[in-house]
């Protein structure tokens, strides 16, 4: 038994056909659309690498069936900014050296976005509570939290 | 692919969800905010033949107040309770216990039904339920009933309920109160606890009137520590309050020594 899926990613409709059920939403996105970026480590909901906005909430993409997002809106993290432009997170993810090896990357961006639309984030405390479902092995998580500190300061500005 | 392979209904009725998981002859699985089940099937320790998952049923999702109680619909996720400003003014106690709950990206998903049908015993949604003697309404087979919380949790990832059994809404009575607490430790922010309590008290001129406990991560379902509920009202109130407090606290559970079996 197979669904059709329709939804939107990265503001790209797509119409795909005989979507097997059990496939996950993470390995829909790396292997059907071919959306690397998302990465995927524990596949079981704990690392928080595979995480993507779904309708703007962050959520890990091991964690939910592709057929589930049918008619769903995704941004990945080829979603947030492009090389030539990055986004303000990601310009200060750059800034901070808040990336090592680079794997828990795009689910640290993801998550941050989600913290920074849901939350002040006025303390180190906050930023660390928020990001305690993202594992990084390289950081120690100082420069990652710096750049997320620093990103909320610039939207406090702006707002 | 990870899980096994599944037939996968997506109902967007209440009668055809039930229908459909009747239909599954005990080899079905509800689907709600899946952040329990989806590692199980991964896993591959849950190989159900059928889905049936719950998404689409739109009116399961809502908080209200009803009276003297606020009621939860079973796909609401913990996300809009904990941003819930209703459930902030009524029900404190579970608004605080809320940023408990697991991490950003779970609580995004992951619905109330979902987890109190899992039966977590270090999951702070069943023990809110405990703590409020909250009353939860199935729909199965033959009809609706509602269950008490302390019906419903019968051992650790064991609830009372029949396979073709639904949860579909949960009523929390408001608790009156003139203080309360959460507290809750946890190796990582966000994990499950190791142990966790949740206190309320109506004071007196010099004493404690009446007092609410509740506590997890120390037997096989959350419990409500009704006997320390009566001997708090006779302690004496003074500097050494708290301390003789958590003594009887103490003194009525008998956790596992080991916190990784709880």
């Amino acid at each position: 038994m197979a669904v059709n899926v329709s939804l939107t990613v990265n503001g790209t409709r797509h119409d795909i056909a005989d979507v097997e059920p059990r496939l996950l939403l993470s390995d829909f996105l790396r292997e059907t659309l071919g959306l690397t970026g998302t990465h995927v480590g524990c596949e079981h909901g704990v690392c928080g690498a595979c995480t993507v906005l779904v309708n703007g909430h962050s959520v890990r993409s091991c964690l939910m069936l592709a057929v589930q997002a049918n008619r769903a809106e995704i941004t990945t993290v080829e979603g947030l900014g492009t090389p030539e432009a990055l986004n303000e997170l990601q310009i200060q993810f750059r800034e901070h050296h808040g990336l090592q090896c680079g794997f828990c990357t795009p689910g640290m961006l993801i998550t941050g976005e989600d913290l920074l639309n849901k939350y002040p984030l006025a303390t180190d405390e906050e930023i660390r509570e928020g990001l305690s479902g993202n594992l990084c092995r390289c950081t120690g998580y100082q420069n990652i939290v710096a750049a997320i500190r620093s990103a909320a300061a610039i939207r406090r500005e702006k707002t | 692919m990870k899980p096994v392979k599944f037939d996968y209904v997506a109902p967007t009725t209440l009668d055809a969800a039930v229908e459909a998981l009747t239909a599954a002859n005990g080899e079905g699985k509800l689907l709600a905010g899946g952040q329990s089940l989806l590692p199980l099937l991964n896993f591959r320790m849950s190989r159900p033949a059928v889905l049936v998952d719950l998404n689409g049923i739109n009116d399961l999702s809502f908080i209200e107040l009803r009276g003297d109680s606020v009621a939860i619909g079973a796909l609401t996720r913990h996300r809009e309770i904990e941003h819930s400003p209703l459930i902030a003014s009524k029900l404190p106690v579970m608004s605080a216990a809320m940023r408990h709950v697991a991490h950003l990206a779970i609580r995004n998903r992951g619905t109330i039904g979902g987890s109190l049908s899992h039966a977590d015993p270090a999951a702070e949604l069943p023990m809110m339920a405990m703590f409020y003697n909250a009353s939860l309404i199935v729909q199965g087979a033959g009809g609706r009933r509602t269950v008490a919380a302390k019906d419903f949790f019968v051992d650790a990832l064991t609830n009372s309920l029949e396979p073709e059994d639904i949860v579909v809404e949960i009523e929390f009575p408001v608790l009156q109160h003139d203080g309360w607490a959460f507290e809750e430790v946890a190796r990582r922010f966000g994990d499950f606890a190791l142990a966790s309590i949740a206190v309320s008290i109506r004071s007196g001129p010099s004493s404690i009137m009446d007092a609410r406990v509740a506590v997890m991560g120390v037997a096989d379902t959350p419990l409500r520590l009704q006997d320390v509920e009566k001997q708090v009202c006779e302690i004496e109130i003074d500097g050494g309050t708290s301390e003789r407090f958590s003594e009887l606290v103490m003194s009525s559970v008998t956790p596992h020594s080991d916190p990784r079996l709880r």
